[in-house]
């Protein structure tokens, strides 16, 4: 085979993801993280009626970071990862996963060079693209806004 | 003696005289686990990091090893380690405490291959008398090295595998009583364009083909020459490719292949295709081979340890992933 007969071979006979159950086991976690993101906001909002809006979403996704930090600390997350594969990297606390891990890994090779800087190794490229996202929609947001 | 393109047969067969294997605690309860000399609780083993670990792994397979031989530091002419971290660290700290010459090795998981060709050729060559072959792999330090922080919660391809932890180290000497290292072959390195780090089956079942295929026309044989020809780390799905690859160049291992990736697991879910890992060929064949070697059910072996020479920054760049897999014939007699 050469090399093109032989990746083809491979691609052809490799086991593939099973998307039914993958999928479905992405949506019910994904979803369930959502609805506990809901019922905090909700619970906040009955107990605190005087606080606006937009303070009980920063509240809401404080618990959030705080909750998938903890779960990664205590080695849960990388579990509910290895299962529900998407449905826990989107929501926020996949995210406070994709920072804790790091710092946690790294911080054998010292606070400032091993934790601090390594602890956005893989939460970087989010945060760039982010910040890169809203500069543009700020410009086009500014562009709009003349007319 | 050279025999055809990459073979040499050895005039002075050197002798496996002792070995030793210790397994992390997943590889413990796989279907090998009976038959490693240590198995560990923790893959931490009351180090403060993996990598200490892997190291006191690895010192210990060397230690023990030895101790089995009856050799004494003076005799043996070199501690031959490898392993897969960054500059070969678990080796190098594992045997700066063994006041033996010290050669290391990177053959990425077929360093264990590398080094008993290299071995068998310095002994029966004469210019060695005694050597020690050793090599370990890390689940941990190599998850940290070549992907993800561990707590990561990632979700691993379906063509995935699990690196062994775990260590084992082989006594070749030209004297003693043991299973012989007849003949070896030497692997060239082999790409067929590869890109995927998460399909290393697919990486190194051409080269342990093309080794495979090779060794058997240098030495003219037919595979049932042998009980059994083991590959270090193909996985479930590597194995298949290479079955198909070598009945193209006209050979049928079916009957006598078997992979030590994909036979040191018992299927736990995590573990997707099975082993890999510089430590899972020489774990497997410190153990469960040699054993079954010195009771009698094997006679002729042929291990054939299988690496990926990935780089993550190769792999970063876009560049193809190469495979490169070596063959050791081990028997009790070569006739």
């Amino acid at each position: 085979m050469n090399k093109k007969e032989y990746s083809e071979y491979v691609s052809k006979t490799a086991p593939k993801s099973k998307h039914l159950s993958t999928m479905f086991a992405a949506f019910w976690v994904g979803g369930l993280i959502c609805c506990i993101g809901q019922s905090i906001f909700d619970t906040i909002q009955a107990l605190l009626p005087l606080v606006p809006d937009d303070d009980i979403w920063a509240i809401t996704t404080l618990v959030m970071i705080f909750l998938g930090s903890t779960l990664t600390a205590l080695g849960v997350y990388d579990k509910i990862g290895r299962y529900a594969g998407g449905g826990s990297i989107i929501p926020i606390t996949g995210f406070a996963n994709s920072v804790t891990s790091p710092a946690m890994e790294y911080k054998r090779e010292g606070i400032i060079f091993g934790l601090m800087s390594k602890m956005f190794v893989i939460a970087g490229p989010i945060i760039v693209s982010g910040i890169a996202a809203s500069v543009a929609v700020g410009i086009c947001y500014y562009i709009v806004s003349l007319f | 003696m050279k025999l055809g393109e990459q073979s040499y047969a050895l005039e002075n067969p050197p002798k496996i005289i002792a070995h030793y294997s210790v397994a992390g605690p997943v590889e413990s309860k796989g279907m090998l686990g009976n038959f490693f000399d240590l198995k560990l609780d923790s893959d931490e083993w009351g180090e403060k990091s993996h990598e200490l670990a892997e190291c006191k792994m690895h010192h210990t397979a060397i230690m023990k090893a030895l101790d089995m031989s009856g050799l004494e530091f003076k005799d043996v002419n070199a501690v031959m380690c490898g392993d897969l971290l960054n500059q070969i660290i678990a080796s190098s700290y594992s045997a700066k405490d063994i006041e033996i010459p010290y050669l290391g090795f990177y053959g990425a998981c077929s360093t264990f291959g590398e080094m008993l060709c290299v071995a068998s050729l310095m002994i029966s060559s004469g210019s060695f008398k005694n050597v020690t072959c050793s090599t370990s792999s890390h689940f941990s330090t190599a998850e940290r090295q070549y992907r993800y922080p561990l707590e990561l919660g990632t979700q691993p391809t379906p063509t995935s595998q699990w690196t062994v932890t775990g260590s084992g180290c082989s006594v070749l000497s030209s004297d003693g009583e043991g299973p012989e290292i007849f003949a070896c072959t030497i692997g060239r390195v082999i790409d067929l364009g590869v890109k995927d780090a998460n399909n290393m089956g697919a990486v190194m079942a051409p080269a342990a083909c093309d080794t495979i295929c090779t060794h058997l026309n240098d030495l003219n044989i037919s595979p049932e020459f042998y009980d059994l020809i083991i590959t270090g780390d193909l996985g479930k799905f590597g194995s298949k490719l290479l079955l198909e690859l070598a009945r193209e160049r006209g050979f049928e291992l079916k009957d006598v292949h078997s992979d030590c990736g994909s036979m040191i697991f018992n299927n736990q879910p995590q573990t997707i295709q099975g082993g890999s890992g510089a430590g899972c060929s020489s774990l497997v064949f410190n153990s469960y081979i040699i054993k079954q070697m010195k009771s009698g059910n094997l006679k002729k072996v042929l291990l054939v340890p299988t690496g990926a020479l990935l780089s993550k920054t190769a792999s970063m760049q876009g560049e193809t992933i190469p495979g490169i897999a070596h063959a050791v014939s081990i028997g009790y007699r070569y006739n």
